[in-house]
């Protein structure tokens, strides 16, 4: 087996550097912070930020990334003992009864006919439900209507719920639901997004950025180059599928057990559709077995059927999707159809132009009005595109409402301007990365399209340029071109990508968080807060933050399950701000805990206040060693005893971000996440069969809060990534029916996809500019982009096949069918481009 | 009632009809450790590991634990077995050294997928105690792990805790220190749950049939014409669990003494027909090594521990990935039945899309395999989405001799062409007796484009399939120079794709 391995490799980086690396702008920006805030070591500072009040998180006191961060999942013993329990896995009450949903066989049509007596009288079953039996909202879209719970008069797609039926037993409810009679008067349905765009069809208005005279920046150019490109879908493929437990509780309310990313909209949707207050309504989620935005919004309609169900029949209620009606009933990833016509001079620096992307979000809204703006806050990905438009479509289909997904449209974005570069090299005839570091930000192009300074840009041409060094681009490349050169068949391919991602919800109000922090007699500390744990390690670096706030082993602080009566109005663990915000309002939380038990230890051991600290489970005075040592659980004993509040709340909202949907302009983003990665591939030019043989990856997590929590985002979500680009592709037949509904058929990588050589390193020594949980950047998402490299590096080699003269199209996933009928267009035009030369 | 022992604890249980592995565990049994993910042995979630001492009769060693899906594996093929769990497999809070070592890797992250993983490193780590000395290399690593998934890491750290099982201290579980379990286990595993005279008797009372002789088999199908067959069930189950059918009656050949042997003879060797993959494996890579690679992309390792080439065949799906490749290896059939036992050639079984020639009562009790001559050579290329645990999009073989500078003995098949497996005539006819220049190729190119016409599905379009299926006519006359011998003068194939 080749060398393998990832590495945490420590890098030698000097402050100087750092220092030298930045531009006036930012070094000032983060001057200004810094000054703002109270040096107070210890306190908490404030910072004024634009608005609201945030809490300012400079560092208690200096800590690098030691491997003692590089903790392990809080979990990770209770996975691999089985013991670490998931919603099915849960004891149920007695008499708890199993549901399951009737599904529409039509994309669109009138319902004329729902006869149910049928399943009512099947062996088992207790209670059918329809729209008709549902006393509240019938309408669950998340953030505009459209989703109704169940269809009523019209269906909209493959798999739109109609019905659900409550039975003894798991097997009974599925029997039960076929026995269904469901007459659907059908009406032409509509699949191409393109077509439904230029019929304006769609489900929230188009939304437009325009920065400087792009017209003109087009006529005025010496190159103009256009393209079209489709970027499929994906599906989420969480290893959990959707899954409830729903317990009636003594009031009118329930108490909701859900795998699920929003348990408060969860909350309100169960509350609006029994029409009872929220406050009726507790939804808990200790884990999910993966989420990935696939459980954000598609988690609630299943809560909200099994709580009707266990309201009428006073029972409990398990619900979970079989895997097929999983596929088939919630959205994916959007597909997106996207064309750019762009103008740059001579070099390939791009002066400006037009891109034009059309989201399609399947039959609803969802958060499809979100998704299609961040795929435009994307289209730049980590170039200025000058004087530009950048138009976003949401366009109408007859299938599931497509959602979140790992990088919600910021990935889709991103690949039309990964697109380009390629295209605009090929056409000067550069090597890509000599185009792509052409048209990075940097000073005097470092606004984007929609107005946002981007901070920190001096970072991207470090990351690529010490990537290209590690990785050796360059010789790779002349052998590549060599091998390339001498081998008819076989033939290799070399990219690289960069990403710059930008943090924050998009939707300003849900960039907000809140904990909960309890420290019992015995020193032990509970901490609770408003995110999910789906595996991305949130809990974790939660734990580590309290830890490290009161001074204390990470034993001593346990996280429980999520819960809406504990943290009440919380936003969804999405827009990878798990551990920015919750982590930020835990510190709160604990800073608060800390600054009482320090007041408290003051008066009552008559220390100095100044000097006093909670380090390594002791209080610590300036001089330490000096004083007699008051342990953690005496000190909390003594506070008890001294009639402390020993509990606290924490909050947190993310300050200086704004955008104007209206100009199209604002600073939507707190910051950005960069990072690059370099893929190498072989390809069989018969087959289209092909390999990624080695992958170089540096990412920015600014200081990381747990390198191998955070290696592990970057890795996964790199394979992730590759996999929606190669191997991942969605199916439909010409009803509308997904077909490919199940592992069986749909590919996500597996062991052997991993690279041979994988380097993966985190970017060391580069604090955020802004001052997020002691520094560190959120990493759930961005990483995901990386994949691109592999889809570029297949370009690269397919374009081998005519001597690098033309930028072949690839339409994705680039399974090994587009990657033959590619090298077969490329072999015909090639030889058509010997011949007229 | 089914009698096993579940991490060395012995069980009695009502097994309901079609009740899978998995929904004993996490039913009656409330173990829940083991997850469902797919509900199709596709995803590994479920992964357990069962030894099973009728796998093991012969040879005289320990009990060897392979990896299962349970959520595809009838609940009453655990009779007379030990079924090992991720419940069962620390020691205290003491971790087994693939569970420490997942641990210490960071090996989880949403952990879901986790049990199923550390089940198959179980069963990795059982087998190198056995031989240590057998080297771990990306490849013997792939075949262990590409039955699970894993959404969240991107397995390098997976990777690195089955490298590294070693560094940890060899915990071994309660149940390994009983000198008797393995005893207990393979006595009980000599007793059928539902003796075939008891069957005979209150045939009725039965849903599941385990007969042990290829007379009962008979008998058996004879007293319930409609009961399906039944050996790894990887394919059948998915009736159950996602067609909602169940089955009345089920005959399970895993213990018919005639479909689990291989009887040899000078021109070749019959071989069970109730033999899984895993079985065939060490005589394939004697002799027909390309065929042996296929295999290791043909399911996964759950699959291959559990499903057989009978069953391949007998199902008659035009992406049965063996069938191409018998086909151009003259394979046989014997066909046993009421009347007696009729030999027939491979070719002449498939008839049409699912349609064969067993007659009613009939069923395939073995396939011949003709032992190569020496001049033989072969390729066998699987193409497909994704290269581990997929099904073909398109399958071709091709065998030959040279003899005198001419290719003689020709056969050329395809899978993933038509409704069934099937050479085709017209290719060999155009190679038959040619030099294997580039007008017999071309030729050879030119019949096949004139007598296929491919299907389009989710797996593949017709005109992806049709000019794949003609490039792998260009790859293997590439593979061969102009006297005909492997001696390629440059890469014409990925290593990891093709033998």
């Amino acid at each position: 087996m080749r060398t393998l391995t990832k590495r945490l490799v420590k890098t030698s980086r000097h402050r100087s550097e750092t220092e030298a690396g930045r531009t006036d702008a930012e070094v000032s920006l983060e001057a200004r912070i810094e000054s703002e805030s109270p040096d107070t070591g210890q306190e908490i500072g404030r910072l004024e930020g634009d608005e609201p009040v945030a809490r300012d998180t400079v560092t208690p006191r200096p800590v690098s990334n030691t491997p003692r961060h590089a903790q392990g999942h809080e979990s990770g013993i209770k996975h691999v003992t089985g013991r670490a329990r998931y919603i099915d896995d849960l004891p149920a009450p007695h008499g708890t009864l199993h549901a399951m949903v009737g599904l529409s066989q039509i994309a669109h049509g009138r319902v004329t006919r729902l006869d149910l007596d049928a399943v009512r009288a099947m062996p088992g079953v207790v209670d059918v439900i329809a729209a008709q039996h549902i006393p509240g909202h019938r309408d669950i879209g998340p953030v505009f209507p459209g989703d109704p719970l169940f269809a009523d008069e019209e269906v909209s797609y493959v798999g739109q719920p109609l019905f659900a039926v409550a039975a003894t037993s798991y097997a009974e409810a599925r029997r039960a639901v076929k026995a269904a009679v469901v007459e659907i008067e059908p009406l032409p349905p509509r699949f191409d997004p393109v077509a439904a765009a230029e019929a304006g069809e769609f489900v929230r208005p188009t939304h437009v950025q325009v920065s400087g005279d792009w017209q003109q920046a087009l006529e005025g150019t010496p190159h103009v180059l256009e393209a079209a490109q489709f970027v499929g879908g994906q599906e989420h493929f969480y290893l959990e599928g959707q899954a409830c437990l729903v317990v009636p509780s003594e009031d009118e309310g329930v108490i909701v057990y859900t795998s699920n990313q929003h348990p408060s909209e969860t909350q309100k949707l169960v509350a609006e559709v029994l029409d009872i207050p929220f406050h009726a309504v507790t939804v808990e989620n200790r884990r999910m077995g993966g989420g990935f935005g696939g459980k954000e919004t598609q988690a609630a309609p299943w809560a909200c059927m099994a709580a009707l169900l266990a309201r009428r029949t006073g029972r409990a209620i398990r619900l979970r999707l079989p895997r097929a009606d999983d596929t088939r009933a919630t959205g994916k990833r959007h597909p997106f159809h996207s064309h750019y016509r762009l103008g740059f001079d001579d070099d390939g620096v791009i002066l400006g132009g037009d891109i034009t992307l059309i989201g399609d979000c399947g039959h609803s809204p969802d958060l499809s009005e979100a998704v299609v703006d961040r795929a435009m806050f994307h289209a730049d990905n980590a170039y200025s595109l000058g004087a530009a438009r950048v138009t976003g479509h949401r366009a109408r289909t007859h299938t599931a409402s497509n959602t979140a997904f790992r990088g919600f449209g910021g990935p889709q974005g991103m690949m039309i301007v990964e697109r380009a570069m390629d295209d605009i090299a090929r056409h000067i005839g550069e090597d890509p990365l000599t185009v792509r570091k052409r048209n990075l930000y940097r000073a005097g192009r470092d606004t984007t399209h929609y107005g946002q300074h981007v901070d920190q840009h001096p970072l991207m041409v470090e990351i690529i340029e010490r990537l290209e060094r590690s990785s050796d681009y360059w010789q790779r490349r002349d052998a590549i071109r060599e091998f390339n050169h001498r081998s008819p068949i076989i033939k290799r391919g070399l990219a690289l990508t960069p990403v710059k991602f930008g943090i924050s919800f998009t939707a300003k109000h849900l960039n907000q968080a809140g904990a909960l922090l309890h420290v019992y007699t015995d020193g032990s500390v509970m901490i609770n807060h408003g995110g999910t744990e789906m595996g991305q390690g949130l809990h974790t670096k939660v734990c580590q933050v309290v830890a490290r706030e009161l001074g204390i082993d990470l034993a001593s602080v346990r996280i429980s399950a999520t819960r809406t009566d504990k943290v009440p109005n919380t936003s969804p663990t999405a827009a990878s701000s798990g551990a920015d915000l919750n982590g930020m309002a835990a510190r709160d939380a604990a800073s608060q805990i800390r600054q009482r038990l320090l007041d408290f230890a003051a008066e009552h051991y008559q220390f100095d206040r100044e000097g006093l600290g909670l380090e390594n489970g002791k209080l610590i005075t300036d001089n330490g060693a000096s004083m007699p040592a008051v342990s953690w659980g005496e000190l909390i004993q003594a506070a008890y005893l001294g009639r402390v509040s020993l509990s606290a709340t924490g909050f947190y909202s993310t300050p200086l971000i704004h955008y104007d949907r209206d100009s199209g302009q604002g600073r939507p983003f707190y910051y950005f996440a960069y990072g690059a990665s370099v893929s190498e591939v072989r390809l069989d030019t018969l087959s289209g069969e092909y390999r990624v043989e080695r992958v170089d990856i540096l990412h920015d997590v600014g200081d990381s809060l747990n390198p191998a929590i955070d290696l592990g985002q970057v890795e996964g979500g790199f394979i992730q990534g590759m996999g929606w680009l190669t191997s991942e592709e969605l199916k439909w037949n010409d009803d509308g029916r997904l077909i490919t509904d199940g592992p069986a058929t749909y590919k996500i990588p597996t062991f052997g996809d991993l690279p041979p050589i994988f380097n993966v390193e985190l970017l060391e020594g580069h604090p955020n500019s802004q001052a997020s949980i002691y520094r560190s950047k959120a990493v759930g998402e961005p990483p995901f982009m990386l994949g691109i490299s592999v889809w570029s590096a297949l370009r690269d080699a397919l374009a081998s096949l005519a001597a690098y003269r033309i930028s072949p199209a690839l339409d994705t996933p680039a399974t090994p069918e587009r990657m033959l009928m590619a090298a077969e267009a490329l072999r015909a035009a090639s030889r058509d481009l010997q011949e007229t030369t | 009632m089914i009698e096993f022992f579940l991490n060395g604890q012995r069980q009695r249980v009502a097994a309901e009809a079609n009740m899978s592995v998995l929904e004993l565990l996490r039913g009656p049994l409330a173990k829940c450790g083991t997850k469902e993910g797919c509900a199709s042995g596709d995803c590994g979630a479920c992964t357990v590991a069962i030894a099973d001492p009728k796998d093991d009769a012969e040879t005289g060693q320990p009990l060897t634990y392979r990896t299962a899906n349970a959520c595809i594996t009838p609940a009453h093929q655990l009779q007379g077995t030990h079924l090992v769990t991720i419940e069962g497999i620390a020691r205290g809070h003491a971790l087994h050294p693939s569970q420490a070592s997942m641990v210490a890797c960071h090996g989880s992250q949403c952990g879901f997928c986790t049990p199923g993983i550390v089940m198959s490193l179980f069963a990795l780590h059982e087998r190198q105690r056995r031989t240590p000395d057998a080297p771990l290399d990306a490849h013997g690593l792939e075949l262990t792990l590409s039955g699970n998934l894993c959404r969240c890491t991107g397995y390098r750290p997976i990777r690195d805790a089955a490298l590294s099982m070693g560094e940890h201290a060899d915990t071994r579980p309660p149940w390994a220190d009983d000198p008797a379990l393995e005893d207990e286990v393979r006595r009980v595993g000599s007793t059928s749950f539902c003796k075939a005279e008891d069957q005979a008797q209150r045939p009725d009372q039965h849903h599941y049939q385990t007969p042990t002789t290829l007379a009962e088999l008979i008998a058996a199908m004879h007293r319930h014409p409609d009961a399906p067959l039944v050996a790894g069930a990887t394919d059948l189950w998915l009736d159950v669990t996602q067609q909602l059918e169940p089955f009345e009656m089920l005959i399970d050949l895993r213990q018919v003494r005639e479909l689990r042997q291989i009887e040899e003879d000078a021109e070749g060797w019959w071989i069970g027909a109730a033999l899984t993959y895993r079985e065939w494996e060490p005589l394939l890579a004697e002799h027909y090594p390309a065929f042996a690679h296929l295999l290791t992309r043909l399911g996964s390792a759950q699959i291959r521990n559990r499903a057989t080439v009978g069953g391949n065949i007998a199902n008659a799906s035009p992406i049965g990935d063996t069938p191409p490749v018998l086909l151009t290896l003259d394979a046989k059939l014997r066909l046993a039945g009421p009347d007696g036992v009729r030999t027939l050639p491979l070719e002449s079984f498939f008839l049409d899309y699912k349609q064969t020639a067993l007659a009613p009562g009939e069923c395939i009790s073995a396939i011949y395999l003709p032992k190569p001559e020496a001049d033989f050579q072969q390729r066998v290329w699987k193409l497909s989405k994704r290269r581990e645990d997929d099904i073909s999009t398109l399958l071709a073989a091709f065998r030959w001799q040279l003899k005198n500078g001419v290719l003689s003995d020709v056969r050329v098949a395809y899978g993933g062409m038509a409704a069934i497996p099937r050479r085709v005539k017209t290719v060999e006819a155009a190679l038959e007796g040619r030099a294997p220049n580039t007008a017999a190729f071309e030729a050879a190119k030119q019949a096949l484009r004139d007598s296929v016409t491919p299907m389009s599905d989710t797996r593949g379009s017709s005109d992806y399939r049709l000019a794949a299926a003609v490039n792998l006519l260009e790859r293997w006359h590439l593979t061969l120079d102009h006297t005909g011998s492997n001696s390629p003068t440059q890469e014409v194939a990925l290593d990891a794709y093709a033998h």
